[in-house]
């Protein structure tokens, strides 16, 4: 060994399921699908399988990048390794034709400005990878 | 399988006072022998042991293995391991000891938090890798979304947060392995920042090193080794779905499934021990378990103010075993949660009596 320097490594690789790899594909291209369960419901993000039901999900359409904030915490004070610097909130994110909330981040400045049924869209990174991170914030709708 | 009766008969708990650089062996192994022995047994009439731990606190792969220090493995012992609370690995031992092939089990778990870093990025990997882990929420983030949900619905107010946190750390002053440093004034708690949403720092757990063990036995074996054999009535454990939104957030519906399952409402509980680590977790739980305003809940204050990571939940089953054996009570509940915003829950119902 050259040094006292190493990295431990899990050499594995994964592969996301057949759903979850098309939503994550969409994302890449800057678009958000959701997943129709045979009940009709769409659900966002995209699972493989109804979570109420247990059955595999029917096909993936696609939904908005704007919506509605349902729920959310404001983080005064960011951790080490989340996503922005700055204050932000989690939130809960009804994308317009969803039938159920993305779990994601709004980045609105302050806490005074967080409201629950505010419009936000998402916030887009120039260089996406198929990751939920593709999105870098929802942003108050107007502001992106 | 027939259900046979199953009886805890002793139990014991590591105080949270140790030598600075203990390992889990060494936390394991005096407690026990103290449980085995209040019971006059040795590790050899162990007929199974069963263990609870999750290696991310000890940041290392098969770190449980080397806690099998403590049972003396030598000549060889049937054992088994869950990556979770110990109150899971209760059930697993309840479960074997239905196999009717033997008598005895002994129950084990340890979590050195102390050792693990900051907790919020150790319980953030547990999240699902592709929707939540990258975003890094912590628990509190996670937890507060749910309060939000919670108080929403039901006009909960944060006052009533900080009466639970004031009301634990009161009840849990005479505790010695709880950890009360802070006020017991509700306005004083109050003036404190928020942290996440409606959750201020004083309204999550209070992580701290900690072991447990509970000795099990069969009906006929309880008999021989105690005269207050502590029955378990029902035991059951649900898990909701793992993303957050994908359940109703607002309420603990798995919790009233395995409560449902364990019977809880076939006669009265006079004891409540909750694994709510967070302040507005005991509400929901109280609702969701159908406890009645006669029901005491955490009488040593619960995971607020004493959470030993991967061992709350035999804690939990081993005080509401205490207070039916120093015939405080004759029927107690036990829960356990395990994932994000009490996403899995476990049901215990203890009763005292022959």
């Amino acid at each position: 060994m050259a040094g006292n320097e190493w990295t431990l490594e899990f050499p594995y690789r994964r592969s996301v399921g057949p759903i979850v790899g098309e939503f994550l594909t969409a994302l890449r291209k800057g678009e958000l699908k959701g997943a129709r369960t045979a009940s009709g419901r769409v659900i966002v993000p995209a699972l493989e399988y109804d979570p109420e039901t247990g059955e595999p999900v029917e096909e993936l359409v696609a939904v908005a990048d704007h919506g509605t904030v349902t729920s959310f915490a404001w983080i005064a004070e960011p951790k080490r390794h989340q996503p922005l610097d700055r204050p932000f909130a989690f939130a809960h994110i009804r994308l317009e034709g969803a039938d159920t909330d993305l779990f994601h981040l709004v980045d609105a400045g302050s806490e005074e400005a967080m409201s629950i049924g505010m419009a936000v869209e998402a916030s887009w990174r120039d260089e996406r990878d198929g990751s939920i991170t593709d999105i870098a914030a929802f942003v108050p709708t107007g502001d992106a | 399988m027939s259900l046979q009766d199953i009886a805890i008969v002793a139990w014991a708990e590591a105080p949270r006072e140790q030598p600075e650089g203990t390992t889990d062996s060494a936390l394991l192994i005096p407690i026990i022998s103290e449980a085995l022995e209040a019971v006059g047994l040795s590790r050899r009439d162990v007929g199974f042991w069963c263990s609870g731990s999750a290696d991310y606190l000890t940041g290392a792969p098969f770190a449980f293995v080397g806690q099998l220090e403590a049972t003396g493995a030598w000549p060889p012992i049937n054992e088994s391991h869950v990556e979770m609370d110990g109150a899971w690995a209760l059930y697993e031992a309840w479960v074997r000891l239905h196999h009717g092939d033997i008598d005895v089990a002994c129950v084990y778990a340890a979590g050195r938090p102390s050792a693990a870093g900051d907790m919020g990025e150790v319980l953030g990997v547990q999240l699902d890798p592709y929707y939540l882990q990258p975003l890094w929420p912590d628990h509190i983030a996670l937890a507060a979304l749910q309060a939000d949900a919670f108080m929403r619905r039901t006009n909960t107010n944060e006052r009533v947060l900080a009466e639970v946190v004031a009301a634990a750390r009161t009840v849990a002053s005479g505790d010695a392995n709880a950890v009360v440093d802070g006020s017991t004034d509700v306005d004083e708690l109050l003036r404190a920042p928020t942290v996440a949403g409606p959750l201020r720092a004083h309204d999550a757990p209070t992580f701290t090193d900690g072991a447990a063990t509970i000795v099990l036995a069969t009906a006929d074996k309880a008999a021989e080794l105690t005269d207050n054999p502590v029955w378990i009535r029902g035991i059951d454990h649900r898990i909701d779905a793992h993303y957050p939104t994908m359940r109703d957030l607002s309420r603990v519906h798995s919790a009233s499934v395995a409560a449902e399952a364990a019977g809880v409402a076939n006669a009265p509980i006079e004891l409540a021990e909750l694994s709510a680590g967070f302040s507005h977790q005991v509400p929901m739980l109280i609702e969701a378990l159908g406890l009645d305003d006669n029901c005491a809940v955490n009488q040593s204050g619960g995971s607020i103010v004493a959470d030993p990571m991967m061992v709350t939940g035999l804690v939990r089953i081993a005080r509401a075993a205490q207070a039916i054996t120093t015939g405080a009570k004759k029927r107690t509940l036990a829960h356990a949660a395990s994932g994000p915003a009490l996403q899995q829950n476990l049901v215990c119902v203890l009763e005292g009596g022959q």
